[in-house]
């Protein structure tokens, strides 16, 4: 998959292979490789089902059940987004993946002076309770799962899908919703943060704790080693910041009086297949057991399904390139192949018209179908962990957890990775490794084909998903109409107690349901955490 | 004259955090031995031109990943013109399709520069510009 250096001899054979981790690769593996290694049949693997949970978290994997399929839906209208979801879900998706658009992300109404250009942009606008009655009107709350896409202010969000559920009359221990709420990998990549690391994280214990004890089948957050990648890091760096940030989430929470088992279960993360596919299936083989191990010897986290490494595999945007675009419709298939052989429990593709702009339909189907033809065509589901036991696989997967583990090290040894967030060096050593790898890119060093090798000059154009102007008009008129309409004083009443509660050290989750209820804009509710937070000043640096 | 480097602001306008394109345009231009300021996220136009006034700068790079460069780069040039600031050149990186470019153009963008454009065009295309006299 192009993303592995590979140093060449005159003959044109190839010397040496050297992963994105740093792992040389031999052309050839024994059961000597094993035994340098140190490979345990019990300690490395145990069946599957069983601790350390390399192999997959389910006795009999796939067979029990397939992944979960939750392509990333939203954009425009809640009308629009509503329509979307229900043709997904038509054609077979298990799961929703709500895209906002970045007004919403960052907590301003559509008509904020800076949401100008952005409205239902790259995602769906909400403003308040209204916009969530619309988009998820005829979901079967209690089916079907929702991914939300939202960091920064996760909590109102959260909130939100809670107080639509109920007026849809599903009571709120039926519904299952997992926003991101991953503030610290915001903070690494992708830029969707508002409040400084200190609040920030709080909000996130806020959300942990009140869905422990309120929302029994949310998992509130997905921590994204996703993002991290996307911006630069390794494979293995992808992993290691993941775990220490939701160490950072977990000892929030802890530091609360609050038992980790009785809370890491619902904790889940989103990876990225992205890269050669042998270092992926090592990756996440190994991240299930670091992550069961870390739990158990850190926290003292005992149960069988707490120590599960719940969440998402998939994506690889970054994968995906602009030249010959159908390219990467093969490529998608070549990830989820990797996602599946290492164990992903539920899924999601870029979508092959994604390097330009967010999938029309038609691209988000065929990513659907990619999902859809591994599972049930070509024998995806046959066996558990079919790579296990391979010389090559299991050396690979050694070598891998041991060098996540030293970056777990390091990162503890630069204070941890709220420290390292806030003084902006982790920012600055992912930046700097997309450098390297760019230009690794440009210097044929790493190939990407139809970018570096077989290239085919002009490329056609594909077909875009467009922008309606008109939806950022309508959305508008819709939240004047709001505040007109809504009890304005009850609305006062709500957010003054979310002010008291984010003063106090409360957890704000139960004023912001009430706010939710009472037709509170996101950008006035946002805004009281703004007030008594401030905002973060990122370090510039590169 | 010819000792003086060429000064570039790299600016993420707007809402999107997108950065690694940013960053990693900024590395290939502080290489090739001009000097880069980088703004960091979330910066208004307004942000962006005073930055680029007190930094007096030759070049501002606009990075932009949402689609949004067209009503963007009509901001730009609409306060540039208030600023009296036409003097500055504008670039654009990200995520532009080939459709877009001549009306950025036509905006008055000088260059625009899709994802993937090699780091040797943009330092060369960039140090090609005039540079402003202080």
């Amino acid at each position: 998959m192009g993303v592995a250096r590979y140093l060449k001899n005159e003959k044109g054979g190839i010397d040496d292979v050297i992963y994105q981790s740093g792992i040389h690769v031999k052309p050839n593996y024994t059961p000597q490789d094993l035994d340098e290694v140190g490979f345990d049949y019990q300690a490395d693997l145990g069946d599957p089902g069983e601790f350390p949970f390399t192999r997959s978290l389910h006795p009999q994997g796939y067979r029990s059940r397939a992944w979960t399929t939750r392509q990333y839906t939203g954009f425009g209208t809640p009308e629009e987004t509503n329509q979307r979801f229900r043709y997904m879900i038509s054609h077979g998706q298990t799961g929703l993946n709500v895209a906002f658009d970045l007004p919403t992300q960052m907590g301003l109404d559509s008509d904020d002076p800076k949401a100008e250009g952005e409205v239902g942009r790259v995602g769906m606008a909400v403003d308040s309770l209204r916009d969530f009655e619309i988009a998820f009107a005829g979901i079967p709350f209690d089916k079907i799962g929702s991914g939300l896409t939202i960091n920064a202010n996760a909590s109102v969000m959260l909130a939100m899908y809670q107080a639509v559920a109920e007026k849809f009359g599903f009571p709120r221990d039926k519904i299952s919703a997992t926003p991101q709420n991953d503030i610290l990998k915001e903070m690494i990549g992708r830029g969707a943060w508002i409040f400084p690391v200190e609040p920030a994280v709080r909000l996130v214990g806020d959300t942990i704790e009140y869905a422990m004890k309120e929302l029994p089948r949310c998992n509130p957050v997905s921590v994204c080693g996703y993002h991290i990648r996307e911006s630069g890091a390794t494979p293995v760096q992808e992993i290691a910041c993941a775990f220490e940030i939701a160490r950072a989430y977990i000892d929030n929470v802890v530091a609360r009086g609050i038992k980790a088992a009785d809370f890491v279960g619902h904790l889940t993360f989103n990876f990225n297949v992205y890269g050669n596919m042998w270092e992926q299936i090592a990756k996440f083989r190994a991240a299930r057991k670091i992550w069961a191990k870390m739990l158990r010897a850190d926290y003292g986290v005992t149960e069988k399904k707490k120590l599960f490494l719940r969440g998402l595999f998939g994506g690889g945007g970054s994968g995906l390139t602009k030249d010959q675009p159908e390219n990467n419709i093969i490529r998608g298939a070549y990830y989820a192949l990797a996602a599946s052989l290492g164990g992903a429990q539920t899924t999601a593709l870029c979508s092959f018209d994604e390097a330009y702009t967010i999938p029309t339909p038609r691209a988000a189907l065929l990513s659907l179908r990619t999902l859809e033809i591994l599972m049930d065509e070509v024998g995806l589901r046959d066996t558990v962990d079919p790579l296990a036991g391979s010389y090559f696989i299991e050396t690979l997967t050694k070598q891998m957890e041991d060098k996540i583990r030293a970056e777990m090290a390091r990162i503890q040894e630069m204070g941890g990775m709220t420290t390292a967030v806030a003084n902006g060096s982790i920012q600055r050593e992912v930046a700097r490794q997309a450098y390297e790898f760019e230009k690794s890119i440009q210097n044929g060093e790493a190939i990407k084909v139809g970018v570096n090798k077989y290239t085919e000059g002009e490329q056609p154009e594909v077909e875009l998903h467009g922008y309606n102007e008109a939806w950022a008009e309508k959305q508008i008129d819709n939240l004047k109409k709001l505040r007109n309409e809504r009890d304005n004083q009850l609305v006062m009443k709500c957010l003054k107690k979310l002010t008291q509660a984010a003063e106090n050290g409360y957890n704000v989750m139960p004023e912001l349901v009430d706010c939710c209820r009472a037709y509170a804009t996101v950008g006035e509710m946002t805004g009281v955490f703004r007030e008594v937070f401030g905002e973060w000043q990122e370090p510039r640096l590169f | 004259m010819s000792e003086k480097k060429t000064r570039v602001l790299i600016a993420k306008p707007d809402l999107d955090g997108h950065d690694r394109g940013a960053k990693v345009v900024a590395l290939a231009l502080r290489d090739a031995g001009m000097e880069v300021i980088y703004s960091g996220l979330h910066q208004s136009i307004d942000q962006i031109l005073n930055t680029a006034m007190q930094e007096s700068v030759d070049v501002v790079g606009l990075s932009i990943m949402t689609g949004g460069h067209l009503p963007i780069c009509r901001r730009l040039f609409k306060r540039m013109q208030a600023m009296d600031m036409e003097d500055v050149h504008v670039v654009v990186g990200g995520v532009i399709p080939k459709q877009d470019i001549p009306a950025l153009k036509e905006l008055g963008v000088e260059a625009v520069f899709p994802g993937g454009t090699p780091f040797d065009e943009i330092a060369e295309t960039i140090k090609s510009m005039e540079r402003i006299d202080d």
